[in-house]
């Protein structure tokens, strides 16, 4: 079975069609707010034309360039989360009936979804969300749904935003696994390979032809230059010094002092799994829904116990955060909770670097070490 | 059993926040079918001095008349309900009380002999106890129902008080503040509008006053490194609660030109 | 899949007053089959629905003549309601979650409960099994600190386990201006001087308000308990009870799904940092 090949630009609308005509909702990347962002597409013409992203802490801007590639930007606002632990999710239902309550389960029907242009650091990302909603003793059925139907087709990195850092974290800019397809884009077309036997499946009906070697050639090349990050964690695994910093809270009133504690770090990284749990009734009663939304350890209600708030300062909130991401999901799920796509970075309102922030803490730890 | 009964007081306000009750459609209807209304100015109920369960007080304590008012209001209620922002923080009215206003008056009014306001405009709970707020300018009508519904249960109802960022992300939609340096202050600002302007791409304006633990300070830095003058960044901060103490604190940090923050 | 997200319907079929502020409901599922299956292991916590309202966590005191029962204390929008239930109210149950404590690793050593407030609720079944078979065990010291006298829950049980073979019940009221007859004045903790065991071969097991617990984590490695037979059970902002919220994370353990109840060196470096 063929599982590599030349698709030409132009082609791309077939494998729209392809998908749509199997049942697909084709989820992908378009400009919408100034930013890309994946949304419910009906043709390739939504796709972001020329496109190239400039992130930056706190900054984000788009620039139309000349040319005609669709994948040529490096981020999108939310990757993949909102798609499979959606941001509100009604969880139960209860009613009064006669003789009591009777309590009903949510069930959805959730169309057969495939996501074009899904990048390296996000894959990572739904692994991490995949361990934490469905390897457990207790899956999600909602997630599990979402994640049943999904088909995915992923694009190698040819560039990185200022605010990428995935080569430290092992998680890109080429994609490292979980995807169905993936792709390389050039101005004439792209390399397509099949990574699953619906990838291969998918690839045997694409108008494609064999492969330039020209094409695999430049590709690589520039992969290899989007290797070339601005920014590192200092290594995968940072619990040593993380704990250190974590029995100090001096070293982190810095960073206290310009959080704002808005949470918005939170909700764009692709792996804080965080809800909380709404009790939400019509007016008249009679009926009331639990509702499950996005939470993050940055609201006092996260850590609230009877009567007080257990995380109160921002101290106590950024390094929970922090350690959490970069240490404590060690433990919990044997790797970095970090996939270095640097949203985090990005859509902090006030530009606060995570990377700058461990590289000051690991720093500031060593400097308290005894010097021998 | 019998209904509760409720009165809607108004104060100093624009009835904003009246007429969100009156726009609830087919929950109005509701409304009247499970508690009895004894007041309500702007639906044409005039009993202002009737014995209630919950009082929904609308408005800021902002004349000698509103201060006689409220103190009534809480002796003839079970429990109070401040709304809006007026009622929570002295809206947009409280502009008085970090501007030397008094010139204002003359300025306006051909007569100003007739006016009788107090110095400062004053949110509710600073006179009475108030039993719940509703923040907002005006107030969500999914918060009043929900609020409704809990009190009917029998239970204070769950307001949030985080940031507007977080139902900005749920509703999906980009930071302004990121994406356009777009002065918004959802960071500081107390949840509950559902991100309604940044859902048309525009800042928040503080409408649902602060929000728990506001880093005003951090935001403010911010807005004024994106090239923001201060003047505009501490105007940003008392539009709609200028009383709120928090907006207070942050205007009169920025309000200082710039160039004398400078050593 | 099994929906984690649903509950059962449950019934109020008694409910006990023991303080003004806590109730004992005891619980029937509306459902038959499922009531006859529902089986807890001693430390174990239901999640508590009520319409409209919400869910809590509460601990299950114990399973009694058939029914489920849960010692709740008023102190929340929930709770207060909980307490306020009468026979015949409907609600909903999801459980039993966590895990339990220790007492079959425990036979054949000194067994010393340590509770305060509450905490005697979590292990009220654990001490009842325990005496029920009491050959299995060696020393059995029960501990547990009150603000006044007439806080105590369950003075008869007390009283009654002062008559068991080879069992120290000691009792502390904090803010008593005098000690009651046969009690201590002052926390639970001062209690540890007093209470007799063998310090090299048992198994402690603690529930309650965070600063007690920490308290008697100092006074037992001060009398030479090694904390590796120390087990607590701990409290957190527990929304989901099945491990996916997040909100009851303590450093590493979600404490629904690693917990309630830890071996204090598992918990040790998180529970005395503040913030975590």
């Amino acid at each position: 079975m063929q599982q590599s090949a030349f698709l030409p630009h132009q082609a791309l609308a077939q494998l729209f069609d392809v998908l749509q005509r199997d049942g697909y909702t084709v989820v992908g990347p378009t400009a919408e707010q100034g930013a890309i962002l994946y949304r419910q597409l009906d043709s390739v013409d939504q796709l972001p034309v020329g496109l190239v992203d400039h992130q930056a802490p706190g900054r984000y801007r788009l620039e139309q360039q000349a040319h005609g590639r669709y994948f040529d930007w490096v981020g999108t606002a939310q990757g993949l989360k909102p798609w499979l632990f959606t941001p509100e999710q009604p969880l139960m239902v209860a009613r009064e009936v006669e003789g009591g309550l009777r309590f009903e389960s949510v069930h959805e029907n959730v169309p057969p979804t495939a996501v074009i242009g899904v990048r390296g650091c996000d894959l990572a990302a739904l692994a991490l969300q995949d361990k934490h909603f469905l390897q457990g003793e207790y899956p999600d059925p909602h997630y599990s749904t979402r994640r049943e139907q999904l088909l995915l087709i992923a694009v190698n990195c040819h560039r990185s935003a200022a605010t990428c850092f995935c080569v430290s974290t092992g998680d890109g800019p080429e994609v490292t696994g979980g995807a169905d397809m993936v792709l390389d884009e050039l101005d004439q077309g792209f390399w397509v390979r099949a990574t699953s036997p619906r990838g291969s499946a998918l690839l045997a009906r694409l108008p494609t032809r064999p492969l330039p070697g020209w094409h695999k050639r430049r590709s690589k090349t520039l992969r290899k230059r989007a290797r070339v990050q601005q920014r590192a964690l200092p290594s995968r695994d940072l619990r040593t010094p993380l704990y250190q910093a974590r029995d100090d809270e001096t070293l982190w009133q810095s960073v206290a002092d310009r959080c704002l504690t808005c949470g918005n770090c939170a909700a764009v990284c692709p792996t804080c799994f965080c809800s909380r749990v709404d009790e939400e009734s019509p007016l008249d009663g009679g009926q009331s829904t639990q509702v499950r939304r996005w939470d993050t350890c940055f609201n006092d209600e996260h850590s609230y116990l009877v009567g007080h708030v257990v995380r109160k300062s921002a101290v106590h909130k950024y390094r929970q955060w922090l350690t959490h991401k970069l240490a404590i999901w060690h433990d919990q799920y044997d790797r970095s909770g970090c996939t270095g796509c640097g949203r985090c970075i990005t859509w902090c309102p006030v530009g606060i670097d995570i990377v700058e922030e461990v590289q000051r803490l690991c720093t500031e730890v060593k400097a308290q070490e005894p010097h021998e | 059993m019998a209904k509760a009964s409720v009165a809607v007081h108004k104060l100093t306000s624009c009835s904003g926040c009246q007429s969100v009750i009156l726009n609830m459609g087919d929950n109005l209807l509701k409304l009247i079918e499970l508690v009895d209304i004894r007041h309500f100015i702007e639906a044409g109920v005039n009993a202002p001095d009737a014995q209630v369960d919950v009082a929904f007080v609308e408005g800021s304590i902002s004349t000698h008349e509103d201060e006689e008012r409220i103190k009534r209001v809480r002796e003839q209620s079970r429990f109070v309900v401040a709304i809006g922002a007026c009622a929570c923080s002295g809206g947009v009215q409280a502009l008085r009380n970090v501007k030397d206003s008094a010139h204002w008056a003359s300025a306006v009014y051909a007569d100003p002999g007739y006016l009788d306001s107090l110095a400062d405009s004053s949110p509710v709970a600073e006179l009475i106890k108030v039993d719940l707020e509703l923040w907002g300018c005006p107030i969500s009508e999914r918060q009043l129902i929900a609020a409704i519904r809990a009190l009917l249960h029998g239970v204070a109802p769950v307001l949030p008080t985080e940031k507007v960022c977080q139902e900005c992300k749920r509703a999906g939609q980009v930071c302004v503040l990121v994406s356009q340096a777009s002065p918004c202050m959802g960071p500081v600002t107390r949840a509950g509008c559902g991100a309604l302007c940044p859902s048309f791409g525009a800042p928040c304006y503080t409408c649902f006053g602060p929000s728990e633990q506001p880093n005003c300070d951090a935001l403010g830095e911010r807005l004024v490194g994106l090239g923001i003058p201060a003047q505009q960044v501490a105007e940003r901060f008392v539009s709609i609660s200028a009383g709120a103490k928090p907006f207070q604190r942050a205007w009169a940090r920025w309000r200082i030109p710039v160039k004398e923050l400078e050593p | 899949m099994n929906d984690p997200w649903l509950p059962q319907q449950a019934v109020v079929m008694e409910k006990v007053m023991e303080t003004p502020d806590v109730a004992t409901l005891s619980l029937k599922l509306a459902d038959t089959a499922a009531h006859q299956r529902f089986r807890f292991d001693c430390g174990q916590f239901n999640m508590l629905y009520l319409f409209g309202l919400g869910e809590v966590p509460i601990s299950i005191m114990d399973l009694r003549q058939g029914l489920v029962q849960h010692t709740i204390r008023a102190v929340g929008r929930i709770s207060r309601k909980l307490v306020a239930l009468e026979p015949g109210a409907n609600l909903g149950l999801r459980g039993p979650f966590g895990n339990s404590w220790p007492i079959e690793e425990a036979r054949g050593r000194d067994l010393v409960f340590i509770t305060a407030g509450l905490g005697c609720a979590p292990v009220i079944a654990a001490i009842r099994r325990v005496i029920a078979a009491r050959p299995d065990y060696r020393r059995l010291v029960i501990m547990q600190g009150v603000k006044h006298r007439e806080d105590l829950l369950w003075q008869e049980q007390y009283e009654r386990w002062r008559e068991v073979p080879d069992c120290q019940v000691l009792l502390a009221a904090s803010e008593e201006k005098q000690a009651p007859f046969a009690w201590s004045l002052g926390m639970v903790t001062t209690l540890i001087d007093k209470a007799r065991f063998d310090v090299n071969n048992c198994t402690v097991m603690m529930c309650g308000p965070e600063p007690m617990i920490r308290a008697s984590m100092h006074g037992l490695e001060a009398v030479g308990v090694g904390l590796e037979n120390c087990f607590v059970s701990l409290e957190r902002n527990m929304q989901c009870a099945v491990g996916l919220c997040g909100h009851c994370q303590m450093g590493t353990p979600f404490i629904c799904r690693e917990g309630p109840i830890f071996r204090v060196p598992d918990i040790r470096q998180w529970f005395l940092l503040e913030g975590y």
